[in-house]
């Protein structure tokens, strides 16, 4: 069974699917740990915005996270301004990243097509929050398998929460199945070496249970490690193979792209190879001009 | 190996996160007359403030400070129980606990394990610690410092809700208050009138153990 999350700006569709290129979401417009373009956002300069779009759509991002999280400023304004200027920028569809609610409405009502939200986590009074905005906005949703308790350690534990939101979803709210996609919960490699491995279970279980699409913080896992690179690369592959459809990542960073691109070549999504020989063309275009 | 190789033998080995070579020194070391605050202070501690260090430089990762916090840890439940019956105090006490709303530990629990390597007496009420919660804790405990943790920007506002609630209880002047998390930032700190944040679990080390000296410069002025 595949199933096809399709996202849409007004002229262009992605789809996130186990028989589709792995859908690259771009994880750069995001004010958390940058102190500078903190404070460009709180005094209202977005325009560090459109380097980091420039910037995704070259490496090869297919879908924009926009996150504008900044402590102490007009999130929902922020919001509101950032999706209308990087729909100005580039037609690629947006995932609007916020755990405030209000943010999230105005950012999904200002958004031009289909977007992704990010994110519900399977607690109730979430659920009663966003679901209904998914709906009303006809919008995809990432939802996290964690509830008010625990970010469980477990896979089978995660695939029961995960069945939660997916069951809420689709028989309350009427959400269709293939706009569900599933975070299985990426979590850094360095505060425990164990941690990645419930991961990658947790992906197959969801995969052969569920069968939705999954998306996943993919820099969480090298956290605190030298070469993240190496390890990110290494990661999504192993993730690809277990089921893996999507994830939010350093779109910029050619290591993590290119391992995206060998890992759709190697699992037979490209056919003939063509996709991979045609990016080892425009590279070698770029260097050799 | 006389005392003082002994010392440094340990603050090698504690270094590296040899945890079983750290027991067996520690051991040792009181078998052979040193008392637990030499072992504490004169190796052990010193020993943490380096990983800290080079973590800072970007020299240590992450599992390299586990390791050695817990190395260290080995030798303290060797060496509390002593230094209980001595009367010999920790460095401070620090009551830690993730926001009402949020689960997410990871981090705190890295905060945890360094302020247990530089010597401090932590009491971690988990997560989800609702405010009435931190304040029965600090009533109980009476620590120098108690330790928000949030890891998102919804609850975030928790830190301010907590703050209130410890002036309630007339307890906000008999305690540090530090906050932290992936999306606090120093600004916001400030703004809920919180007295420390660190960005990461060495320099909450560094911040608790600066606060907790002025305090006390400041409680014996």
């Amino acid at each position: 069974m595949t199933v096809h999350t399709v996202l849409r700006s007004p002229t262009r569709e992605v789809v996130i699917g186990d028989d589709q290129p792995f859908c690259i979401i771009g994880e750069r417009i995001n004010p958390t740990g940058r102190k500078i373009f903190q404070e460009q956002l709180r005094a209202g300069d977005l325009s560090r915005i459109v380097i980091d779009v420039a910037q995704q759509v070259a490496g090869g991002a297919m879908v924009l996270d926009v996150n504008m999280g900044v402590p102490l400023a007009d999130e929902v304004d922020l919001m509101v301004q950032a999706v209308t200027l990087i729909q100005s920028l580039t037609d690629l569809p947006l995932c609007i990243d916020s755990s405030v609610i209000e943010a999230l409405d105005a950012g999904l009502a200002t958004y031009q097509g289909k977007a992704l939200v990010n994110s519900v986590t399977a607690e109730d009074d979430r659920l009663e929050a966003i679901l209904p905005l998914v709906k009303r906005y006809g919008a995809a949703i990432i939802a996290l398998p964690n509830d008010e308790f625990e970010i469980p350690y477990e896979p089978e534990r995660r695939l029961e929460l995960a069945r939660k939101v997916v069951d809420v979803a689709t028989n309350n709210y009427g959400i269709a199945l293939e706009d569900i996609v599933i975070d299985p919960l990426a979590m850094p490699i360095g505060a425990d070496t164990s941690l990645v491995t419930k991961t990658l279970e947790t992906i197959a279980l969801i995969h052969d249970e569920l069968g939705v699409n999954m998306t996943l913080g993919a820099s969480n896992v090298s956290f605190g490690m030298p070469d993240r690179l190496t390890l990110g690369a290494t990661f999504l592959a192993i993730a690809m193979r277990c089921g893996l459809t999507s994830a939010i990542m350093d779109a910029r960073a050619p290591q993590l792209v290119r391992a995206v691109q060998a890992g759709d070549l190697l699992l037979d999504r490209d056919p003939w190879g063509a996709s991979w020989i045609a990016a080892h063309r425009s590279q070698q275009a770029a260097s050799n001009p | 190996m006389n005392q003082e190789e002994l010392l440094k033998e340990m603050y090698e080995s504690t270094l590296l996160g040899n945890a079983p070579a750290v027991l067996e020194l520690t051991n040792a070391g009181l078998a052979m007359g040193l008392s637990p605050e030499t072992l504490l202070f004169d190796s052990l501690i010193p020993s943490l403030e380096e990983v800290g260090a080079r973590f800072e430089r970007g020299d240590f990762f992450v599992p390299e400070m586990l390791i050695a916090g817990r190395a260290m840890a080995g030798a303290l439940e060797v060496l509390r129980p002593l230094m209980i019956e001595t009367g010999i105090e920790p460095v401070g006490t620090f009551v830690m606990g993730t926001v009402k709303g949020d689960v997410h530990d990871i981090g705190k629990n890295l905060v945890d394990i360094m302020l247990e390597g530089a010597g401090f007496h932590v009491i971690d009420l988990g997560v989800q610690v609702a405010p009435e919660k931190f304040v029965e804790a600090i009533q109980e405990h009476k620590p120098d410092i108690v330790g928000f943790s949030a890891f998102l920007t919804t609850t975030m506002p928790m830190f301010k809700a907590n703050i209130n609630v410890l002036e309630k209880a007339g307890l906000r002047d008999q305690v540090i208050v530090m906050v932290g998390g992936a999306p606090v930032t120093q600004e916001y700190a400030d703004a809920v009138g919180a007295d420390g944040y660190a960005s990461d679990a060495s320099a909450a080390v560094k911040k608790a153990k600066e606060l907790l000296a002025r305090k006390r410069a400041v409680a014996s002025a």
